[in-house]
């Protein structure tokens, strides 16, 4: 039996092409992927997702417990509403899951975790506060939806639903949050575009899901969103990192605090371990559709290095394809390298991602 | 949608039109590519390749996946359509417009033991249950 959001009947409503998504039942598209991938884009899409889990932690410095929790420093909240992205690590280094932290108040921190390691991020949580800070409670919000609005009007869309919120929120910078009645307001997104996403009760979803749609806003499915957050250059949990692999090596070394005295799990882990690879974005100069798992080859001062294609897929904006790689830190950015497709190598070039950000593409073509 | 009635169909979901010169042209389903969803890229086979039955001879790419495309009967390659490089979604505007490639077939009587619309019908049917 798939889990639903509050949101499944109204997918079904409009038509959404329903898939199983972890053991959730999500839409994919409403029709047409690449019609929402450029609808964000150029204006404004809305995606469901209440699959997504947050979790509060509450109680006498919640601060104090997060600072070994995770490996980006909290110590950077210091205004309530701050948001960070971190990743939550294991012993070994590896990437448990990756999340954004609210700071709401000393005493209350809001988390948000991924769909398919929420009862693992859950259990964990609840063990390390066990050990470290028994008083705190860890209370997973399963009452609340979560809806992304994202594109460069998608701001003015959601003033013009929610009553008052545009002077409650046109000041807030990238990675704050408020809260309005009800509702909890991020500027906070996974697509490289301006925008909002909302944490709300449950019961209030459809409403508000339906108002935004009459206010012009399309609804995208999860397809919009992989190949949105591919060309933004945003990490996917369980592709391009997971428990194995360190987030020194998932072009995620600007979210791991390794300067401050702070200890936090997986940080001796991560001391020790010699860096020997990086995630670097690849464009295709060949025809071809790069994918997951694809074998990367290089030839660099007459030694041969082999990587790996983490996420890769067709960039709608950029009309080619492009992907994330784990490579070997001796291939630079603008180096050719093939990538082997079916049996045929194809030619591409390694670049510096994000590769669209903001409706521009920021690579060379 | 309906299914045409005048093409034959395979079970891997290719449709397959016998012309009246003898060749026959070939595409993939409109339940195919709304499986498949936006396409991005096609690969086809080069003109004079020899091709067994089922033999994986195309690829069709979507935003989502790869499929191949197997031949539906033993021939030669005799044609790739050249709009599909630049234009793949021709393929989900109209399934049945947008062909992949042409065939002479090695054996002229391979294509009765194609699927007919009914019987694709019936196979489209039993997948959904």
């Amino acid at each position: 039996m798939l889990k639903t959001t509050p949101l499944n009947q109204v997918h079904r409503a409009m038509n959404a092409k329903m898939v199983d998504f972890g053991g959730w039942d999500m839409p994919l598209h409403y029709g047409s992927q690449l019609d929402e991938h450029h609808q964000v884009r150029k204006d404004a899409g809305m995606f469901d997702v209440s699959h997504m889990l947050p979790i509060d932690i509450k109680g006498n410095d919640v601060r104090t417990f997060l600072r070994q929790l995770v490996a980006n420093n909290v110590d950077k909240l210091t205004l309530p509403g701050k948001a960070i992205y971190t990743c939550m690590l294991n012993p070994q280094g590896g990437v448990i899951d990756d999340l954004i932290i609210y700071f709401l108040s000393e005493n209350w921190f809001r988390i948000v975790v991924n769909a398919g390691t929420a009862e693992k991020d859950t259990n964990w949580i609840q063990a390390k506060r066990d050990e470290i800070a028994p008083e705190l409670e860890i209370l997973p919000r399963r009452d609340l939806a979560m809806i992304a609005v994202q594109g460069p009007n998608a701001r003015n869309k959601v003033w013009q639903v929610i009553p008052g919120s545009q002077a409650e929120t046109e000041n807030l910078k990238l990675f704050q949050s408020t809260t309005l009645d009800n509702y909890f307001i991020a500027r906070t997104g996974y697509t490289g575009e301006d925008g909002f996403e909302i944490i709300l009760p449950a019961d209030d979803a459809a409403t508000f899901w339906n108002a935004l749609h009459t206010a012009g806003v399309a609804p995208a499915g999860l397809g919009a969103r992989d190949t949105l957050r591919l060309e933004a250059g945003m990490n996917l949990y369980g592709q391009d990192m997971d428990e194995t692999t360190s987030p020194l090596e998932s072009g995620l070394a600007w979210t791991v605090d390794m300067k401050s005295e702070r200890d936090f799990i997986g940080k001796q882990a991560l001391l020790e371990k010699p860096v020997t690879h990086q995630l670097q974005g690849i464009v295709l100069l060949d025809r071809g559709v790069l994918r997951s798992h694809q074998k990367v080859v290089a030839q660099e001062n007459d030694n041969m290095y082999e990587g790996e294609i983490t996420s890769g897929g067709f960039s709608p904006t950029i009309n080619q394809s492009i992907a994330l790689a784990r490579i070997p830190s001796q291939i630079s950015v603008g180096n050719e390298v093939n990538v082997i497709v079916r049996e045929k190598k194809l030619r591409a070039k390694v670049v510096k991602y994000p590769f669209v950000r903001n409706g521009k593409v920021l690579i060379e073509q | 949608m309906s299914i045409p009635t005048h093409l034959k169909y395979t079970k891997s979901h290719e449709w397959v039109k016998p012309e009246e010169d003898g060749t026959v042209t070939i595409g993939i389903t409109h339940h195919a590519q709304e499986l498949l969803g936006d396409m991005v890229f096609v690969e086809l086979p080069q003109t004079g390749r020899k091709l067994e039955k089922k033999e994986e001879c195309a690829v069709v790419e979507s935003v989502k996946a790869a499929a191949d495309v197997y031949a539906p009967i033993g021939g030669e390659a005799i044609a790739a359509n050249p709009d599909l490089e630049s234009e793949p979604e021709k393929i989900n505007e109209d399934a049945y417009s947008a062909w992949l490639f042409k065939l002479k077939p090695d054996n002229a009587s391979d294509l009765d033991d194609l699927l007919s619309a009914a019987d694709y019908e019936k196979l489209l049917e039993n997948e959904d249950h």
